[in-house]
């Protein structure tokens, strides 16, 4: 159904043939759609294309905190001196463990076994279950790092339960950092791939599976040969999504261990501050953001195309 | 035939609650220190009961400086931040959901890709930057970074709620003479108010909960969010005193975690049309 006003706003000056009109209206209508887009607009570009762009400048300076009047552009000394760092080059590795330690293998795969027990499983414990994981997600970042840091510390939790099974303590934050901070990022994020993936089980008819069930395929092929494939769409865009989140996971790591001891749990983000602020080597720390961003930006645009079909 | 079935139901039932349990145990565990050790007079980092209740913690730290102001500092700051968010993706999204344009399907392509981005990899240009401006250490500051940074899930999430208004009530408008803007504020915002509240609680809690954002871009201890706040209780007292800090994490997180469960159901549903969600 079409008003009076309507097709003057439905039509834009698009590559159909647009019928002459009066002036006055047709300077009228781009005015009335790009109007309320301008705050938004303005706002993104002063405080989010802004400091991309800055990013993307003082990456190629010698920028530092305190001392000096001018920087200077100095090419790709930033990059190429980070690459022969090997406090640099631990930090991509120890991200590396930590993206696929906690997103790809811990929170995919716990986030999915929960959302495959959690449609069998009696409505109480389901609720009980969902409840629990989901406050994990909702806590405050530093209040998650907080709880955390209490669990895995010498005289913490985890230790008193080793303990009373008769297996080895250790000083968990001082041996194995990467290993703590990662099992806390995986109780900290498990939920979102929970979420995602309980909704994409509740998408498959059921039919498919009591198909499956009543010719005699067990849990684990129909798993893997029914169930799997016919959630891969949601397989990709939840990875993208939780190795985007891992990757710039800062306060957890900081509350935990502050990326130490000795940079053993140093990953990118803490790298990036500590070169920028406790080092004054802002153009250095800099260098290393356009880094992350790149390596970020790849992701989204794979993500992008994973969600094509529904934009 | 089917009593087998029924009866393998039954034990896979009981194999899936045993199973959920376990999980729950392990990730109970912390969350029952931050419970157990509040209402401890002795509390340490393990977990164990208490022993013998006490509100002490809770009141030790309900001062202005400990928990007060930074509380109220909290609240300006994702007040104001989700404020301007939600304002501006509720007027983005009305042409995007509204009008048929060319500039649509490039422009949300960019809001869904800026969705994704790192933003802790900006945080160290976004300090230089605001040095340069002098926006450092302001809470304006701080409040228009955090809208930016939420805004393109905002929109996006704003947008696809507002595509589920039927067009008809606002052209009935229209023809009353009612503009744009009004039947944006009069009929299509309050049709969407569920809509509307899960973009707002959302923006909050992710701004609540953010530690690096105000950690770099304010100063001044008066301005400090809880967030940033908190780690006065390992740096600058001493001893930490474990009980104390309990309980302020529980004050802390209380808002978030009663706003995530008005509009719980609701977000499952929204984000998993959506999409997109930063944790």
């Amino acid at each position: 159904m079409k008003t009076a006003t309507d097709p003057g706003l439905a039509k834009g000056p698009g590559p159909a043939a647009v019928p002459p009109r009066p002036a006055a209206r047709s300077r009228r209508v781009p005015l009335l759609r790009v109007l309320p887009l301008t705050p938004a607009v303005v706002l993104l570009l002063l405080f989010l294309a802004g400091p991309i762009a800055y990013c993307a400048y003082i990456a190629f300076t010698d920028l530092q905190l305190t001392g000096q009047a001018e920087d200077s552009f100095v090419g790709f000394e930033n990059f190429t001196s980070a690459f022969g760092d090997d406090a640099f080059l631990n930090a991509v590795w120890l991200t590396l463990v930590f993206t696929v330690l906690s997103a790809l293998v811990g929170q995919n795969t716990l986030g999915l076994a929960l959302a495959a027990l959690m449609r069998r499983a009696s409505k109480p414990v389901r609720t009980l279950v969902g409840g629990i994981v989901i406050t994990a997600w909702v806590l405050p970042e530093v209040v998650a790092g907080f709880l955390l840091y209490a669990f895995f510390r010498r005289e913490g939790t985890l230790n008193a339960v080793l303990d009373w099974l008769h297996l080895p303590t250790q000083n968990w934050l001082f041996t194995l950092p990467i290993l703590a901070v990662s099992f806390a990022n995986v109780w900290r994020g498990t939920a979102f791939s929970m979420l995602v993936y309980s909704a994409a089980l509740n998408e498959i008819p059921q039919e498919v599976t009591e198909a499956a069930e009543v010719d005699g395929a067990g849990g684990w092929r129909r798993m893997w040969h029914i169930t799997l494939p016919m959630i891969r769409r949601s397989i990709g865009t939840n990875l993208m999504l939780i190795t985007l989140q891992t990757l710039s996971v800062f306060g957890l790591i900081w509350v935990m261990t502050r990326g130490g001891p000795g940079g053993r749990s140093q990953t990118l983000p803490l790298f990036m501050y500590e070169e920028a602020f406790q080092k004054s080597m802002i153009g250095y720390g800099t260098a290393v953001a356009l880094l992350l961003l790149v390596v970020g930006s790849l992701f989204s645009v794979v993500y992008l195309r994973l969600l094509r079909t529904e934009v | 035939m089917p009593r087998t079935l029924s009866s393998r139901r039954a034990s896979n039932r009981l194999a899936a609650d045993a199973g959920l349990l376990v999980v729950a145990a392990a990730f109970v565990l912390p969350l029952a220190w931050v419970v157990l050790s509040a209402l401890d007079p002795h509390a340490d980092l393990r977990v164990k009961l208490p022993d013998g209740l006490t509100l002490d913690n809770f009141d030790a730290v309900m001062t202005p400086e400990i928990t007060f102001t930074p509380l109220l500092n909290s609240l300006l700051l994702c007040g104001g931040g989700t404020l301007l968010t939600v304002a501006c993706a509720a007027l983005a999204a009305y042409p995007l959901s509204r009008f048929r344009s060319r500039f649509n399907r490039p422009f949300l392509l960019t809001v869904l890709f800026a969705t994704s981005l790192p933003i802790t990899a900006i945080m160290v240009p976004v300090y230089a930057l605001f040095v340069q401006v002098n926006l450092i250490d302001t809470v304006e500051g701080t409040i228009f970074f955090f809208a930016a940074s939420q805004l393109p899930f905002a929109i996006w999430l704003m947008k696809n709620f507002m595509d589920g208004v039927p067009k008809e009530l606002e052209e009935a408008a229209w023809t009353d003479g009612a503009s744009s803007l009004q039947s944006l504020v009069r009929i299509v915002l309050p049709l969407m108010g569920p809509g509307v509240a899960v973009v707002t609680v959302f923006s909050f809690v992710m701004m609540w909960g953010n530690f690096f954002v105000p950690f770099m871009l304010l100063l001044t201890p008066d301005q400090m969010p809880a967030a940033v706040s908190i780690n006065e209780f390992f740096g600058n007292r001493g001893t930490v005193v474990y009980g104390q800090l309990a309980a302020f994490s529980i004050l802390y997180s209380t808002p978030v975690i009663l706003l995530y469960v008005l509009v719980a159901r609701r977000l499952g549903g929204g984000f998993a049309l959506g999409g997109a969600v930063k944790g």
